[in-house]
């Protein structure tokens, strides 16, 4: 059977099995369709939370990245893992306590004011729609790559199956197909890097293989490759391009940007008691883990075997570097999708792949090696997804990844849909516009939201605005300076009130957003160029958020400590959501 | 709330911050002080193949993350039942 045909069983009997989930627990009333009716076994809501958590950007990005980026890889692997220490011990027991349906519920209700609760839902919208059309394009790369047809019907096909479980199924719709995803996906995951462990070092677990000697008996695989990318004028793998300051940063805002999204932080409304809440945030993060330790290692044996593959003799001897011409099937696979490109800008026929970005070595390259540039050109996001070709494993671990690409896709696209419908049907229709709408209504108008909102995400995600990698800095960057300072306060301050708050959330919200703009330009020419020389304290885009953070809490006090306190109700109402006995009794109302 | 019921509820809110702050501490050790401030320090640390600080920054600090929130979780619940304020 050829690779084609058995992509299309296993990503069709992943389909079936979802949708199959879907009809067998679909949504009756509001509370299933919002929260899955609160009984989801923590066990299992930290699997759907891992699978929702774990985008199309975990999945086929991360490793990537981290290959390219050595060290300074680790602000993803601390920065989206840490923010569930966050989530556990600060956020995850008191929203459940307070038992509502959604953030914007709890910001409204804690600050005694529609405005507040009207800034949360903006901040929302914006923050779910950015995201969701990443994965949306992430679903296309597979679908184009894998099953071979034309990016349009992928993203039709790909829509589709969220339509049915997102928009039928709702919240417990949802959160057991997550299972199911979770399952494909992890397994998708570990296979091909244990196989590529096993070959490489003859150790079995990939965290354990990247630490370990290679089987070639050139030493410690981490000092080999330190050898190997400075050879070609690569900095250290071990050490990083950025600066402590930017690193700094960027970890904290992702993972305080982790521990405000929307979409994470309802999950946790989803299980029974509130001791269930802070439980359910570890089993998330121990299935999170088991991929998260396995991407540094799919990293560095990527950047190795891809080195090798192409510097396979002396660095500056005229046979070192592989000829075009006897290049492996993997590129000629990869070479089509634009995603792999090479330029013979020598005219020797043989690939160079170095640091011209490096003036010394790129002066040396260039005078005694001939080289004229570097040659070859590798985007990122096809190192998970070509590793399996790359390491020569059997075809049915490369479907078995294109099946859980699409899985890690969808399951994120399903859940950021849901708190997109949600924030439209329950906090803006009924919260804010139409108080009195039946529940009937409600669910129908949450439906249809869904719907739009998923052929929003699907034009997004193929026809990306030049913006849409950018805006992932902004996601991060928004929750953190916006939604996340505004829960917690409202938890651990009896005295930050309505004006405090909404004061707070604007000025992290517009810094933030104001920075972003300013050396990214979304929407308008940046202003400034997007270098070091330029940021504020060193600090990159990436890693401002976690400055908006700082300001929101300042302006928050400042304003709180010079107006009226909040009523004594509000006071009381915090006083119980510290406490966990009384849990039982959630609704939406 | 009868004010028993209040006294309670801050002594009972008093522990959990002192349960916070130590994780957090924890939290914030391994990821930001070992992982990011101290890591070329750590990095003259070898065991196997790895150096030390690029190990936490990269495995260490997410394992302890792990460990961290069941910990957490599990001496909650004891001092939620200390306090008589558990669930059912």
């Amino acid at each position: 059977m050829d690779l084609q045909t058995l992509t299309y069983i296993i990503v069709g009997l992943s389909f079936a099995l979802y949708i199959g989930i879907a009809i067998w627990s679909r949504a009756a009333n509001t509370g299933e369709f919002y929260v899955a009716g609160k009984g989801v076994h923590p066990i299992a809501n930290g699997m759907a939370t891992a699978a929702d958590w774990m985008s199309a950007a975990s999945f086929i990005s991360m490793a990537g990245l981290i290959a390219f980026l050595g060290y300074g890889g680790s602000v993803y692997l601390m920065g989206w893992t840490g923010g569930y220490v966050l989530l556990a011990t600060l956020l995850a027991p008191y929203l459940r306590k307070y038992g509502k349906f959604t953030v914007p519920q709890f910001i409204g209700g804690r600050y005694y004011s529609k405005s507040a609760s009207l800034v949360a839902i903006i901040c929302l919208i914006f923050i779910s729609f950015t995201y969701v059309a990443g994965q949306m394009r992430g679903v296309g790369i597979v679908f184009s790559r894998f099953l071979e047809v034309d990016i349009v019907t992928g993203l039709v096909v790909g829509m589709g199956v969220v339509f049915i479980y997102a928009v039928l199924g709702g919240m417990k719709g949802i959160t057991y197909t997550q299972v199911a995803q979770y399952c494909v996906l992890i397994f998708a995951y570990t296979v091909p890097a244990v196989f590529i462990a096993l070959q490489m070092t003859g150790e079995f677990m990939p965290q354990i293989a990247f630490g370990s000697t290679l089987t070639d008996g050139s030493g410690y695989m981490l000092e080999r490759l330190n050898q190997v990318v400075t050879d070609l004028g690569f900095i250290e793998y071990t050490k990083g391009p950025k600066s402590t300051i930017d690193v700094f940063f960027i970890t904290l805002a992702l993972m305080v940007g982790t521990a405000g999204l929307p979409h994470v932080i309802v999950r946790f409304f989803t299980v029974p008691k509130v001791r269930d809440a802070r439980s359910s945030a570890g089993w998330a993060l121990v299935f999170i883990a088991l991929l998260y330790t396995t991407a540094p290692a799919v990293g560095a044996m990527a950047r190795m075997n891809l080195t090798d593959t192409i510097q396979t003799g002396q660095v500056g001897t005229v046979t070192g570097n592989i000829e075009y011409s006897k290049r492996p099937e993997w590129m000629k696979r990869w070479e089509p999708t634009g995603l792999l490109k090479f330029t013979d800008k020598n005219g020797d026929g043989r690939i160079q792949y170095y640091n011209d970005k490096n003036p010394t070595f790129a002066k040396n390259a260039e005078e005694n090696y001939g080289w004229k540039g570097n040659e070859l050109k590798v985007d990122r996001d096809i190192m998970v997804l070509a590793n399996p070709e790359i390491a020569g494993l059997p075809d049915w671990v490369i479907a078995l990844v294109a099946a859980g690409g699409i899985a890690a896709a969808l399951s994120t696209a399903a859940g950021l849909l849901l708190v997109i419908s949600a924030a439209i049907s329950h906090d803006l229709l009924k919260g804010i516009l139409v108080p009195n709408i039946s529940e009937k209504s409600e669910l129908l108008a949450g439906r249809m939201a869904a719907a739009v909102a998923i052929c929003i995400a699907g034009y997004l995600g193929y026809n990306p605005p030049g913006f849409v990698a950018q805006v992932v800095a902004f996601a991060f960057g928004l929750a953190a300076s916006s939604l996340f300072p505004a829960i917690l306060m409202g938890i651990f301050s009896k005295r930050i009130n309505r004006e405090g708050a909404i004061a707070g959330m604007l000025v992290g919200l517009i810094f933030t957003m104001g920075y972003i703009i300013y050396f990214k330009g979304v929407f308008i020419e940046p202003m400034a160029s997007n270098v070091p020389a330029n940021w504020l304290f060193g600090i990159s885009p990436e890693g401002i958020g976690g400055v908006g953070m700082i300001l929101n809490f300042a302006t928050a006090f400042l304003i709180s400590s010079i107006t009226k306190a909040p009523p004594q109700e509000v006071q009381d109402m915090v006083e119980e959501i510290r406490i966990p006995r009384g849990s039982g009794a959630a609704t939406g109302h | 709330m009868t004010e028993q019921e209040r006294e309670v509820g801050k002594a009972y809110w008093a522990a959990n911050l002192r349960l916070m702050m130590v994780c957090l501490t924890i939290w914030f050790v391994v990821s930001y002080g070992f992982g990011i401030l101290l890591v070329d320090v750590l990095n003259n640390i070898e065991f196997g193949g790895f150096k030390l600080g690029f190990w936490f920054a990269q495995q260490g600090s997410i394992y302890t993350f792990v460990i961290l929130i069941f910990i957490y979780a599990i001496q909650m619940n004891r001092i939620d039942r200390k306090f008589n304020v558990h669930e059912d």
